[in-house]
């Protein structure tokens, strides 16, 4: 069972500012959801390997060979807030 | 005129602009105008890049005038689902997040189509970030399906189906993660194919599960996407993941036939809630293709029944991750008012996202989180293994699996309220998806309601050519293509 | 009083000598302006995807063979999340269950020669974060920038194991550390600039048990003095603490070099939870095994094993190999004058003494383009052996060297700077020197032996220090003799 404190741990973790009809509902359809993937514990997976990749490949590397990267400018272009060369945001405060 | 001039495939297209008889420009015009006069009701763009279209068509014009096309896309056009970066061009996912985001750089594929002499069209609409089976969960707009406007497109990559039907473009890029190529396709009645992981780029598409997003084609017919699919496939320095095999000449490949090949049913995808009218016109087709030379056998895919509770913790799980970067802070959506950094990020993806985006960056840093990561992600990851193994084992016996693309056909805006309804749309479809093969989805009937049904066809990894030809036997065979939704 | 014992272990992060990142092909030069070294992939812009810098690879592989790490058979990215601003994808590709390397160890020498040997838990790459500007202090500031060159950057994590039991080892294996990375070509080393970080996991128990005490994490160590000021700090605080009867706190501490001591960051709410998960982004990575034979061949000496061969190959004291092998700059240079004929020990003394009043030990660079050459200082203490010019005039030539670059031989032939040594022209000055010092003769004659030497340096005074000093000491002697 998922807990109204589950929601808002994962909520915070994730992020997201939720309402309170936000965090009931996201509560209601979790559990739905869980429920239904819990149907997976029926499955012996004892000694199976996990697979994160279906086409297994290995070793993929590039040559450390320098590209040319993009002018200020565009680096810049798509920030919501800047101040001179940087991207600006609001104070920090550690949670 | 125009009409005629949308109702021909690629190959067809080609063919006269060879010929002289008709230009790049004069049917890059006539789509343009064409989504002019009835995206209104469809709904299949989210933008409309009239001047590059023009300017890519024209350009087109003086290499046919010139006689030297760069090839069997040169002056086709085409239409970007907006889950591809286009350079210069507003690129949103379908969501508010990205909302005035316009990318420095052009996803892989969309680059490989455009020096291939392909037009882009435009941007279409989609599920927010992919996650979705009805284009419904679009930030922006609604898509009608072209062959009911009352009804869905499928999803996620609807309006690029609802394009292609509705002949508002003509071949399109979309993705499928959990269906959404293969879904829109046979709800849209158009062939959709999605490629085996790796042999098709991702770079450039913004990632909802990196391990299980296929970009892939979507046309009106096999040979066209025979030849779309030739032109994005092939390995990437940028996709770590893009595999380097060869890339065969598809369209070449066509006309092999049937005769010989061992075609598997799964019973597993005929089971309980499957919708009598396809599971009719599905058997019908797998009849064609042995009259056509084939042999059948049974199969059995034991685990299909767990493959969309993996896919249901391993999708969301890596979206969570991937979504993680949408916090106001370099592009996109700021919201206004936060008080300090954290606010300002926690109102941002509030505000971004949409309910289902939220319910599975929920979900996906659920099963991720402290004490919960074996229970769900590595379990799943390890029932991955298992839905893998079903098919090795099937396809040590056949050649390819034939199958229905979804339970039902396309249903109405609205239907499907409830999340774990709107999943079940994917059974048929995330298995091919968790295994990583190429599956494609064409045109196999309509259902007394006149709406199309779609027959997949799944193959071994790197084995799209005998997927294609298959599909092009049964498509030569029949003539369902000969229908067409009749817009206004 | 309970007598305490201290348990530290170090986590060094550095910054590798790659030209490009570790996932892009951004370049890696340090003091770009703000935000002009990155691309859409260190932006981590919607739809990127990272490629793995193959020589970040080799680099850490290099590192991990000198520390004699068990290289893994397979290793693996993955993602570890957490938010923030500096950090454009709000997760770092990191390593985690299967990093690249574990199990080494580095020995290590303390002031007093004690050699100690400190366990190597494990060895991982990452990418490096962007730089965040505060307006003002992180504290009080309305606003921060962000600057993504960084982000990105290939950083090397090296996790020591607990075995570091005062704050002098800590700087010690801190010294030792980078001068293995520099040796090996790696990392530059320079603190300053942020190429090398350190953090330090600080705890004290009672003598004689076996239990470790709670640990204290302390960050912004980035000075070998800072290091061990630090942890002196912190050390005496925990064992202050524990006298009155306090419990330690599981934190992060920042150690603010300025007031000279360590405060808490604030206290989190809740653990950290990054959810970590393999990149799915990235391949694993199986090393060839013929590769890392080829990284183990071409290994340099290391620091260690080069200070006892030049102890034991040219007899040098254990202090000067303990100099001259500072820097692997420093060690080449050495070797290479010695064996372009020079004797070691003056080698060593001239290279001490000289060069390294000119250039600094840990100069690399400015060592390996010093404008006298191995060779040319070889040349000049070859003229010096050879009797044609004195070791004060040798000096002065080798300040024209550092200035202009040329041989020895050149501004010795240029400056007439020859060492008399013909007999005939000193006598000549020797006689004169006598002749207008009768004073000195007499306190000769006297017996004042010393008075002799002031009549030698009188002939050296007359001659510009050209005669050949023996030569002068002995005609000078002989003429007293006889008279
Ligand atoms: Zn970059």
């Amino acid at each position: 069972m998922i807990t109204r404190q589950d929601v808002e741990h994962v909520a915070r973790l994730a992020r997201l500012h939720l309402s309170d009809d936000e965090k009931e509902r996201m509560r209601v359809q979790l559990d739905a959801i869980l429920a239904y993937i819990d149907k997976l514990t029926a499955l012996d997976i004892e000694g199976v390997e996990p697979t994160s990749h279906a086409v297994p490949l290995l070793n993929v590397m590039r040559d450390d060979e320098p590209a040319p990267s993009m002018p200020q400018g565009d680096a810049l272009a798509n920030a919501p807030d800047r101040a001179g060369e940087f991207f600006r945001v609001p104070r920090i405060i550690e949670d | 005129m125009p009409t005629a001039l949308t109702a021909l495939t690629i190959h067809e297209l080609t063919e006269r602009y060879r010929r002289g008889d008709v230009k790049p420009s004069d049917v890059a015009d006539a789509y343009l105008s064409r989504i002019e006069r009835l995206d209104g009701d469809v709904g299949a763009y989210l933008a409309v890049t009239h001047d590059r279209a023009r300017a890519a068509a024209r350009a087109a014009d003086e290499r046919y005038r010139a006689g030297r096309p760069l090839g069997p896309l040169d002056g086709a056009p085409v239409s970007i689902k907006d889950v591809f970066c286009t350079r210069g061009v507003p690129t949103t996912c379908g969501s508010k997040i990205l909302e005035g985001f316009v990318p420095p750089y052009d996803a892989t594929v969309v680059a490989r189509l455009e020096a291939a002499g392909a037009v882009m069209l435009g941007k279409t609409n989609m599920d927010e970030f992919a996650m979705g089976s009805s284009t419904e969960h679009s930030a922006y707009k609604l898509t009608r399906n072209p062959w009911d406007l009352s009804r869905v497109p499928g999803g996620s990559s609807g309006g690029s189906a609802a394009a292609v039907a509705g002949e508002l473009g003509l071949a399109a890029l979309g993705t499928d993660t959990g269906g959404s190529i293969r879904q829109p396709g046979a709800f849209c009645g158009v062939v959709g194919l999605k490629p085996t992981y790796g042999r098709v780029s991702r770079y450039g598409v913004i990632a909802f599960a990196s391990s299980l997003d296929h970009p892939g084609p979507l046309t009106r017919d096999v040979r066209d996407c025979a030849l779309v699919l030739r032109a994005i496939a092939g390995v990437d320095p940028h996709d770590a993941t893009s595999v380097d095999e060869p890339v065969p000449d598809y369209a070449a490949l066509l006309d092999q036939g049937v005769r010989g090949l061992r075609l598997g049913v799964p019973r597993e995808y005929f089971a309980e809630g499957l919708d009598p009218e396809i599971e009719r016109a599905v058997r019908a087709a797998i009849e064609r293709l042995r009259d056509l030379g084939a042999t059948l056998e049974d199969v059995s895919l034991p685990t299909t029944d767990y493959g969309l509770a993996v896919y249901y913790i391993v999708a969301p799980a890596e979206a969570s991750s991937n979504l993680a970067r949408y916090d106001g802070v370099k592009y996109g959506l700021r919201a206004p008012g936060g008080k300090d950094l954290i606010d300002m990020e926690s109102r941002t993806r509030a505000a971004g996202f949409g309910a289902e985006v939220k319910r599975r960056i929920m979900l996906g840093t659920y099963a991720l989180s402290a004490g919960y990561y074996d229970a769900y992600y590595g379990r799943a990851q390890k029932v991955r293994t298992l839905v893998k193994r079903d098919f090795e084992a099937a396809f040590a016996r056949v050649d390819l699996l034939l199958a229905p693309t979804t339970p039902s056909v396309a249903f109405k805006h609205g239907e499907k309220e409830d999340p774990l309804a709107m999943y079940l749309n994917d059974v048929y479809t995330v298995g091919g998806d968790l295994a990583g093969l190429p599956a494609i989805s064409v045109r196999c009937g309509f259902s007394s309601n006149g709406l199309p049904i779609g027959l997949q066809i799944i193959g071994r990894p790197f084995d799209e050519a005998r997927v294609l030809r298959t599909a092009y036997s049964y498509e030569q065979a029949t003539d369902w293509l000969a229908r067409r939704p009749e817009l206004a | 009083m309970t007598i305490f014992q201290t348990v530290i272990g170090l986590e060094v992060h550095a910054q590798l000598l790659t030209r490009s990142k570790m996932f892009c092909g951004c370049a890696t030069t340090f003091g770009a302006a703000p935000n002009t070294q990155t691309c859409p992939v260190c932006q981590g812009m919607p739809g990127v995807l990272p490629v793995v810098n193959r020589r970040a690879i080799e680099f850490a592989v290099r590192t991990a063979l000198a520390f004699d790490c068990r290289i893994n058979a397979a290793c693996r990215f993955a993602r570890k999340h957490y938010y923030y601003p500096d950090m454009p994808k709000n997760f770092q590709i990191s390593q985690y269950e299967e990093p690249l390397a574990e199990e080494g160890h580095l020995d290590i020498e303390l002031a007093d020669g004690t050699p100690r040997t400190i366990g190597i838990q494990r060895l991982h790459l990452e990418e490096d974060v962007g730089k965040l500007v505060h307006e003002g202090t992180l504290e009080t500031a309305q606003a921060s920038l962000v600057d993504f060159n960084r982000a990105g950057m290939p950083l090397m994590e090296t996790v020591s194991k607990p075995d570091i039991r005062s704050p002098e080892e800590a700087s010690a294996y801190l010294r030792a550390f980078r001068a293995v990375l520099v040796y090996l070509g790696v990392c530059d080393g320079n603190m300053e600039e942020g190429s090398l970080r350190c953090d330090a996991n600080v705890s004290i128990r009672p003598r004689g048990t076996a239990e470790l005490g709670t640990k204290v994490e302390i960050k912004n160590l980035n000075s070998f003095r800072n290091v061990q000021r630090a942890l002196e700090y912190e050390v005496k605080r925990q064992a202050d603490a524990l006298s009155r009867g306090e419990r330690i706190v599981q934190e992060t501490r920042l150690w603010d070099a300025d007031r000279g001591h360590t405060r808490s960051m604030r206290s989190k709410e809740y653990a950290h939870d990054y959810r970590y998960f393999p990149e799915p982004d990235l391949t694993p990575l199986a090393l060839d095994a013929r590769w890392i034979d080829e990284i183990r061949a071409s290994l340099p000496e290391l620091p260690r094993a080069r200070r006892r061969r030049f102890v034991s190959q040219y007899q040098l004291p254990a202090y000067d190999a303990d100099q001259l092998t500072q820097s692997r700059a420093l060690a080449e240079y050495f070797e290479a004058a010695v064996t372009a004929g020079a004797s070691p020990k003056a080698t060593a003394n001239w290279t001490m003494s000289e060069l390294l009043r000119e250039i600094a030990a840990d100069d690399e660079d400015a060592i390996r383009r010093s404008p006298v050459s191995p060779a040319n200082l070889a040349g000049l203490l070859r003229l010096m052996d050879e009797g044609t010019i004195s070791g004060k005039i040798a000096k002065d030539v080798f300040g024209k060297m550092v200035q202009t670059g040329d041989t020895a031989q050149a501004i010795v032939e240029r400056e007439g700077l020859t060492q008399v040594a013909d007999a005939g022209a000193i006598r000549a000055i020797v006689d004169d020197v006598i002749a207008r010092n009768p004073k000195a003769v007499a306190d000769f004659k006297n017996g004042n032996a010393k008075a002799a030497g002031a009549l030698v340096g009188q002939v050296m005074k007359a001659t510009q220090g050209k005669a050949n000093p023996a030569l002068a000491n002995q005609l000078v002697q002989e003429k007293l003799t006889k008279m």
